[in-house]
């Protein structure tokens, strides 16, 4: 079986897990042998073009020391082989289409993403 | 053999959030057409099976404990436990172990187990579908 990973709720979780939750639950699933692709779609387009670790967290004397790191997180799910797409006009009405997107996540044209959804046994919106 | 087994990842907490409480007609809904249940739940649905959920009076309202009989997710989801039971069904639930230890609600109402991704893998490949619900 073969799920299709659709996030599109951008930075959820990001600071208290200090990851995306869909995200890392996509790689612990990955690791025990699930067949998933993720796509970017809405806000989480800014994912795909992210370059920078998240700013960690201060609260009076608490310290954040390890925030989130989507860059290397996209970085790990390509390694294990999951295919990372990115909707090309979610990019472009928040004017990030002219931003080179990170190495190995494809962009597909809204047009097309029936096509991803033909490739996969199951679509989980998240 | 018809597969009648449907899996849900849910994402929400107890309260504050109608999602929750329609999460819980659609599993009812589910049990209503002779369906097999399997919940995973992630993040703040961790907490809806924590037994230690209390009802309490609201003098706003003008009841005591009894009367108000506050509704507790624990309970919904022990009413469903009995519904899946008396029509010979399966109503599994596990809870994501990481979530649960983060907010400390270790303690779930019986036969709600601990667990991890692995398992909402195992539910929904061997489910007929797969429902994700997250947070908004």
């Amino acid at each position: 079986m073969k799920v299709l990973q659709v996030v599109e709720q951008a930075y959820r979780t990001l600071v208290e897990e200090q990851d995306d939750t869909i995200l890392w639950l996509t790689q612990s699933m990955k690791g025990a042998g699930a067949d998933l692709s993720v796509l970017l779609a809405g806000h989480c387009a800014y994912y795909a073009v992210q370059k920078t670790r998240q700013p960690a967290l201060k609260i009076g004397g608490w310290q954040q020391q390890e925030p989130a790191d989507i860059v290397r997180d996209i970085d790990q799910l390509l390694g294990k082989g999951v295919d990372v797409y990115v909707v090309r006009e979610d990019l472009e009405e928040r004017g990030l289409g002219d931003l080179p997107v990170h190495a190995g996540i494809r962009v597909i044209e809204k047009n097309k993403i029936h096509e991803l959804y033909e490739q996969v046994d199951q679509v989980w919106q998240w | 053999m018809e597969n009648k087994i449907l899996t849900f990842a849910f994402m929400d907490p107890p309260f504050e959030n109608e999602r929750t409480v329609t999460f819980f007609r659609i599993l009812d809904a589910a049990l209503d057409r002779s369906v097999n249940v399997r919940v995973f739940a992630y993040e703040g649905a961790a907490a809806l099976a924590f037994s230690k959920q209390q009802q309490h009076g609201n003098s706003v309202h003008g009841r005591d404990l009894q009367q108000e009989q506050h509704p507790l997710t624990k309970d919904w989801i022990a009413a469903l436990q009995k519904k899946a039971q008396e029509r010979q069904l399966q109503f599994d639930w596990v809870n994501c172990g990481l979530c649960v230890d983060e907010r400390g609600v270790m303690e779930s109402i019986p036969g709600c187990g601990r667990g991890s991704p692995a398992d909402l893998w195992r539910y929904a490949s061997e489910a007929f579908n797969t429902l994700a619900i997250g947070t908004r």
